[in-house]
């Protein structure tokens, strides 16, 4: 027997986190292979890490800043061009509320 | 005489400058070949073909005028479906984007725009850049043009197989964890992974931000390096752009690799590497040898893990930038609004993403999440930094890392899909350049029963022309870059 990392209920919630509806069925078949995945991932916790600091980006740059000026943006037709829906000069979104 | 397909990206700058052809006799010599090839290899989702027609008139009017023109002139250019090209349908072979046309520009295509290089159409690729094999395509699979039956690599297979198949000149790809190499390999063709920073991202759309770089895939090594110098340089519209002067790539290939110091990770030949890969890398090295390197086998230990921390780096960090699609200022959205905004958005996220992208997001949320934040994201950031430290010690002794690009020959379509961890491990001598942002290339080495074997050459940061040069001495020296698939 596998060693079980998450159970079908937690892919559920996550996937309900990630925003993206899963069938019965991808619930199952996702729940093992993210098993398998995460028995995978486990490797790394071989590593010694203490007093390693995480490398976020590979670059040294921090906080790269412009001038802050006034250039021309998207004109709003072109803005609204590949809303699947709008209204006038809005997005149009489902229900909030 | 090559027809004029088949000619090089330089070769074709040259006869159509010296009046030999025309730009429009080359871009139609292009489009007759993607004509009579794409029912079988389906390397491209659009092609725009009067655009081009119509670029490449214009750049014959501007030549017999006497007006000067840009590096690029006349040159027929394929662009991976994940940069954007301003009204030109740009889908990362999603349905999410599958109408999604840009209003703006890559700075890429920018630049090749100002060099008159003419793009041709927008090439297949696992949807969102997540696959080695080109099978997670909305639009369908590439096939491999050395056996349609096996895949081309991914998830830059469009631009590879278009490239091996002169179906383009020249070809743009991206790399997040060897998505131009891998491709590169497996159709025999050139791609350079660039130094993370050196090429600008704007308008690439992100998957994992601070691992991916676009890059060049080419006939030869000559053509990559002219490529380069096109693309390369510091944009301020990308916060990781590197800022560094401009360079013609061209001017550092020669014929020799006298005192090149090469370093062999026997990491690059861990289990499972092909026997005949190993051979013909082998023989590449000394290969080198010959023409004045020397080589020496070393150890990066931590290069073991660097499947894994890819992984979880690369999921996390497509969790994130993929939240923006929820199907509200572009993108796919079920027709029925019935729910709250965030069933609404589930459910644009289930039509819109295929099977391997939704995999990713919800691990990549699963590994950011509270609890797991630690153990996975911030563990694996960790494992990364010893990564890039294995690297930074081998290049005070070597100039250049090499191992074979992947660890076997190209599959067979549907051979892997059903099981994603093993696909996951064919990237495993790929993705250790993309954790350090070093820049890397694969070059192709020979053959196993005819399908192709690739080197990967790799240096330290922005030593591009060391890769180059080692690349481009191999192959002056060989006559891989002779062979061609059959399918021509």
């Amino acid at each position: 027997m596998k060693k079980q990392h998450l159970s079908k209920k937690e892919v559920e919630h996550v996937a309900w986190l990630a925003h993206i509806e899963l069938s019965d069925e991808e619930k199952t078949l996702f729940t093992e292979q993210f098993n398998e995945i995460l028995e995978y991932f486990k490797k790394i916790d071989e590593t010694n890490t203490q007093n390693v600091e995480p490398t976020y980006n590979v670059l040294d740059l921090t906080n790269v800043s412009r001038k802050d000026e006034t250039k021309p943006s998207l004109p709003t037709k072109e803005a609204l061009r590949n809303a699947p829906k709008k209204e006038k000069k809005f997005f149009k979104a489902p229900r909030i509320v | 005489m090559p027809k004029l397909h088949e000619l090089t990206a330089k070769q074709t700058i040259q006869k159509i400058q010296d009046n030999e052809v025309t730009a429009q006799e080359c871009v139609q010599a292009v489009f007759e070949t993607i004509h009579k090839l794409e029912d079988k290899i389906n390397a491209y989702v659009t092609l725009v073909e009067e655009e081009a027609l119509n670029k490449a008139k214009e750049i014959d009017r501007k030549i017999s005028d006497g007006k000067p023109v840009g590096k690029l002139a006349g040159v027929a250019i394929a662009v991976k479906d994940a940069i954007c090209t301003q009204g030109i349908l740009t889908t990362c072979s999603s349905r999410m984007l599958q109408n999604f046309v840009p209003p703006y520009d890559a700075e890429v295509i920018e630049r090749i725009k100002r060099e008159d290089g003419i793009i041709i159409g927008k090439t297949n690729m696992d949807e969102f850049a997540m696959g080695s094999s080109t099978e997670t395509s909305y639009f369908g699979p590439t096939r491999n043009p050395w056996d349609t039956s096996r895949v081309p690599g991914g998830s830059s297979g469009g631009s590879a197989a278009c490239i091996a198949t002169n179906e383009a000149t020249l070809a743009l790809g991206t790399d997040t964890g060897g998505s131009i190499r891998c491709p590169a390999s497996y159709c025999s063709v050139v791609g350079l992974k660039p130094t993370y920073g050196l090429v600008s991202r704007y308008g690439l759309i992100a998957y994992a931000n601070s691992l991916e770089q676009i890059g060049p895939m080419t006939k030869d090594v000559y053509d990559c390096a002219l490529f380069l110098s096109v693309i390369a340089g510091h944009d301020s519209k990308d916060g990781t752009s590197v800022n560094v002067e401009p360079k013609d790539y061209t001017k550092c290939l020669k014929n020799n690799a006298k005192g090149l110091k090469i370093g062999v990770p026997k990491e690059f030949f861990g289990e499972g590497t092909n026997e005949a890969v190993e051979k013909q890398v082998w023989n590449a090295i000394h290969k080198l040898e010959e023409r004045g390197a020397s080589h020496e086998e070393t150890s990066l230990p931590n290069l073991e893990h660097s499947l894994a921390t890819y992984y979880i780096i690369a999921m996390s960090e497509a969790s994130s930038n993929l939240a923006r699609y929820d199907g509200l200022r572009y993108g796919y959205r079920v027709d029925k609004d019935d729910g709250d905004w965030a069933t609404v958005y589930s459910k644009n996220r289930r039509d819109g993403f295929g099977a391997e992208v939704r995999r990713r997001i919800i691990l990549g949320t699963y590994a950011l999440s509270a609890g797991y934040y630690n153990k996975y994201y911030l563990k694996a950031l960790k494992v990364r930094t010893l990564i890039r430290e294995n690297f930074t010690e081998a290049f005070k002794k070597f100039d250049v890392l090499i191992g074979p690009t992947m660890p076997f020959p190209p599959f067979k379509i549907g051979e892997k899909i059903q099981d994603p961890l093993a696909l996951y491990m064919s990237d495993v001598d790929t993705v250790s350049t993309n954790l350090a942002g070093l820049p890397a290339i694969s070059v192709p080495c020979g053959f196993t029963d005819g399908l192709p074997i690739g080197m990967q050459i790799t240096a330290p940061p922005l030593r591009e022309d060391l890769t180059l040069q080692a690349a481009y001495t191999f192959e002056q020296n060989t006559d891989y870059k002779t062979k061609k698939p059959a399918i021509n």
